[in-house]
């Protein structure tokens, strides 16, 4: 699976993540969903929750509050009310 | 001609005011850093929010369409938004957004539609009250709100939303300064309501695929919308404070520059009245010394 995923979470006052990711969870408000490379076009509005990022072995979590989620075949963008980085556990 | 006890004094209040449009311009050009970054790091935002919304307004179209998009199929009332600084003291900055709105408004009326005016910002207020006083129906002020963030755009969001809604506007026009560089501000007007969507973007190929939206599209849209406005007001604010920093610093710049100026003449002044003074005294010692 070469293919990645583009993905930025973008907050009203800052860009909070951009870039190139395996896969992306989000809570949305008719359930938690995935979001792999290649998804088919998407588009849903957020709860608030954890949003977590895969890029390779690594993982990110992000806390959301509100937004939108839009899946195109460019990638997933997440405009959120609020977002910010969950601190390293 | 003054005196030199006079021209003493007025060469140090220009002193004293150099300093202060120095210090002006250097707390200027520290906040103008701050502001451009905050400028900057807000703009993908209401980018990315301004191409979800023309994606989907292409899929919306026909009487389904929510209002806000497609507007209220009249152009009688027009609903005017005038953000500047509280602040002045930065050269043309406030006066230049003013003047465009001004014929803006101006125009409109001569048109003969409805204006009213949302005042944002002291300056546009105290700007716009001697000419449109009874047309302005809400004022905001800037300084309510120690950092700018969503919520010094919401209010003013409301009250627009709030107007639409009650009939009372069916254009809404938001006038700001985009922050270009930090010699140049321009003066823009962008249309809130309807919402302009078509932003010369391509439309995402969707490769065939079709949309799926959750909730509906309606839904999405209808929360979409009303939040798109008060992103696109914080967008204008922090574009219209990185501006006014930036013109400030120029403003105050030029200030140093022109009381330098005015020093170097009047000392120049100075000393050759001294000269004359000293001269004309020792030619009358001089003359004293001879006559004995």
């Amino acid at each position: 699976m070469a293919d990645k995923l583009q993905f930025s979470l973008v907050a009203p006052e800052r860009e909070v993540f951009a870039g190139e990711v395996d896969q992306v969870d989000a809570p949305g408000v008719e359930g938690d969903f995935g979001v792999l490379p290649n998804h088919a076009p998407f588009m849903t509005a957020l709860r608030e929750g954890p949003v977590t990022v895969r890029i390779g072995a690594n993982r990110r979590t992000f806390a959301v509050k509100g937004g939108f989620a839009d899946v195109t075949p460019e990638g997933l963008t997440i405009l959120a009310e609020e977002a910010a980085e969950a601190s390293e556990a | 001609m003054a005196s030199l006890k006079e021209m003493r004094n007025r060469i140090g209040s220009v002193k004293a005011t150099q300093k202060i449009t120095k210090a002006m311009q250097m707390v200027a050009a520290a906040k103008l850093k701050r502001a451009t970054e905050q400028a900057e790091n807000a703009r993908p935002y209401a980018q990315r929010m301004s191409a979800v919304i023309a994606n989907l307004a292409r899929g919306v179209t026909g009487d389904g369409a929510p209002k806000l998009l497609a507007g209220t199929g009249q152009d009688k009332k027009h609903l005017i938004v005038v953000a500047t600084a509280d602040k002045g003291l930065a050269g043309g900055f406030n006066s230049s957004i003013v003047r465009a709105a001004r014929e803006r408004i101006q125009h409109l009326i001569n048109d003969g539609k409805d204006v009213s005016i949302i005042a944002v910002g002291r300056k546009a207020n105290d700007q716009l009250r001697r000419l449109y006083g009874d047309r302005i129906i809400d004022r905001h002020l800037l300084s309510d709100h120690k950092i700018l963030s969503l919520a010094a755009a919401q209010p003013v969001a409301d009250r627009i939303l709030s107007e639409f809604e009650a009939g009372n506007a069916d254009v809404v026009t938001l006038f700001y300064s985009r922050y270009r560089s930090v010699i140049s501000q321009v003066p823009t007007a962008k249309q809130l309501i309807p919402a302009v969507v078509d932003d010369g973007s391509e439309p995402v190929d969707l490769a065939g695929a079709a949309y799926e939206y959750e909730p509906s599209e309606e839904a999405i849209l209808e929360t979409l919308l009303p939040r798109n406005i008060a992103v696109q007001i914080l967008a204008a604010l922090y574009e219209n404070q990185a501006g006014f920093f930036g013109a400030q610093m120029s403003a105050m710049d030029s200030a140093t520059r022109n009381a330098g100026d005015m020093i170097a003449a009047l000392t120049l002044s100075y000393n050759r009245q001294r000269q004359a003074q000293i001269t004309k005294e020792l030619i009358e010692i001089i003359s004293g010394a001879e006559a004995l």
